[in-house]
């Protein structure tokens, strides 16, 4: 509220160039403009599939590895140099590569977000689950339950709320790297605009593009919350 | 129901770059069908480690254990253990951690419900059936503790210390509870503890083991005509034989603290 009302006052008391900082009814407009000529939605539903499919496919080969990193020792052995050697290269310095690999499309952006998620959701996912306390498990095995009971039954759901967390966190990385991808190389989704915004000098859109992610992150957020509201009531217990 | 015995066995951590640690020493024990046996130990003797080897959690480095003359080499619901630390599935509420080992094996819901509800009632839950783990008290999370191992019905219970983390008050009613459980079915009872007074309360027959490597040094066997009750303690059989724990105990934790 309070940057809203100092955003007014800059623009309108005529503090600041509009040029450089367009005041909000400019950019209202201009949203307006590109919801009804249809560029928006377009630019906005390329993005939503691109993240999308990259953060799942992260995710569902990340969650399972991770936590079978975090508790079997030989899992542990065999992927944790790559995957920490994989980690610290950061997956902007790839976008070239990516680029000239498979080119500036959908292929390319999920690829992007793929390694730039999967490698980190799975050491966090592995940390949770080696948190996990060992007595649960040893209870569950002088309860009767197998290696593979245990796992289903009581590693799984003792990580949930960890694993929750994690991708709520790496969700908002992913946002960062699919837009830098945009911004690189491509001819649609937000960055795009962005990035087609400055070239034809209308700071308004570029507003209007980073209001749009903001929006979209704090509605994935606010997901994330809900899912572990109505799933998981009991990890909220203190 | 069934018997347990330990056979010379020893274990022995390998830490790297340090000395071998000696947990247990060629310690060799029976405990006959429907016994409630009592380990004493001061802390760090290895007890907790001997519950283990015989959960199947662990493996002895020599010897061996049995339960009815078969060996023991992996964990199994015949051998119920009741831990120290809460080890209630935190996602389950009351009612679902007690029907836990019964699903595993695919008791009809109905059935288990049921078994469960007993249970509930036998430790004085009811009403608690919804809660969640995280919304119990200490004492009532072991009393959980203690309805989801015997609903597994298993032959032999191992408990690690599991009054160790209760107010004494809480403790002496945990206590009582548990004598009145076992009452009902008498199955073998191995409980490990550093109390001593939980020791003969509990106990018919006491093991007092030594500081590591741990040894048996002493049985004390415990006989009470009638229930046993927290007024025991007082009674001039139960202080002769704590003074005769406490002293020996007293050697073995200076000898102990002087290593």
């Amino acid at each position: 509220m309070l940057l809203f009302l100092g955003w007014c006052l800059a623009t309108y008391g005529g503090f600041i160039n509009h040029n450089f900082l367009p005041p909000p009814h400019q950019v209202a407009n201009a949203f307006i403009d590109k919801l009804f000529d249809g560029s928006l939605l377009k630019h906005i539903g390329v993005s939503l599939v691109e993240i999308y499919t990259g953060f799942l496919l992260a995710s569902v080969f990340a969650i399972p590895l991770g936590i079978f990193m975090g508790s079997f020792r030989i899992v542990a052995a065999a992927i944790e140099p790559v995957v920490n050697f994989v980690r610290y290269l950061p997956v902007t310095s790839m976008i070239p590569l990516l680029i000239l690999w498979i080119g500036i499309g959908l292929e390319e952006k999920v690829a992007v977000i793929f390694i730039g998620t999967f490698f980190q959701q799975i050491v966090m996912v592995a940390d949770v689950s080696a948190r996990v306390p060992r007595e649960l498990l040893d209870a569950s095995y002088t309860l009767g339950a197998t290696r593979s009971q245990v796992v289903s039954r009581v590693l799984f759901p003792a990580t949930l709320p960890g694993i929750m967390d994690t991708l709520r966190v790496t969700m908002g990385w992913a946002w960062t790297f699919l837009v830098v991808a945009e911004l690189v190389a491509a001819d649609s989704g937000l960055g795009y605009m962005i990035l087609q915004a400055m070239r034809g000098f209308h700071p308004d859109v570029i507003f209007v593009g980073i209001l749009v992610i903001g929006v979209l992150g704090l509605l994935t957020d606010t997901f994330f919350k809900w899912l572990r509201n109505h799933y998981l009531p009991w990890a909220n217990l203190h | 129901m069934a018997s347990l015995s330990i056979k010379n066995v020893s274990l022995k951590f390998s830490a790297h770059h340090q000395a071998d640690v000696i947990a247990l020493d060629d310690l060799s024990l029976e405990i006959p069908d429907g016994q409630f046996a009592v380990i004493v130990g001061p802390s760090g003797c290895g007890k907790s480690s001997l519950l283990y080897l015989l959960a199947g959690l662990k493996e002895p480095t020599s010897g061996e254990c049995c339960i009815d003359g078969r060996l023991i080499e992996e964990p199994g619901p015949d051998r119920g253990m009741v831990f120290q630390s809460y080890t209630l599935f935190p996602w389950l509420t009351v009612q679902k951690n007690i029907e836990f080992g019964p699903r595993l094996r695919g008791m009809p819901q109905i059935e288990r419900e049921t078994r469960a509800k007993e249970h509930i009632s036998d430790v004085g839950l009811g009403g608690f059936e919804n809660h969640y783990p995280n919304q119990l008290s200490g004492g009532m999370r072991q009393r959980v503790a203690l309805a989801r191992t015997f609903a597994n019905n298993p032959d032999v219970l191992l408990m690690d210390e599991p009054f160790g983390a209760l107010d004494s008050q809480t403790r002496a009613v945990m206590q009582e509870l548990l004598l009145d459980i076992w009452n009902k079915d008498q199955k073998t009872v191995l409980f490990v503890t550093h109390d001593i007074d939980e020791a003969l309360l509990l106990g018919d027959k006491v093991f007092v083991m030594s500081s590591r490597p741990g040894r048996i040094i002493e049985t004390i066997d415990v006989e009470v005509s009638g229930p046993r009750t927290i007024d025991l303690i007082t009674s001039e059989y139960f202080i002769s034989r704590k003074k005769r724990i406490m002293a020996l105990l007293h050697d073995e934790v200076i000898a102990a603290m002087q290593l």
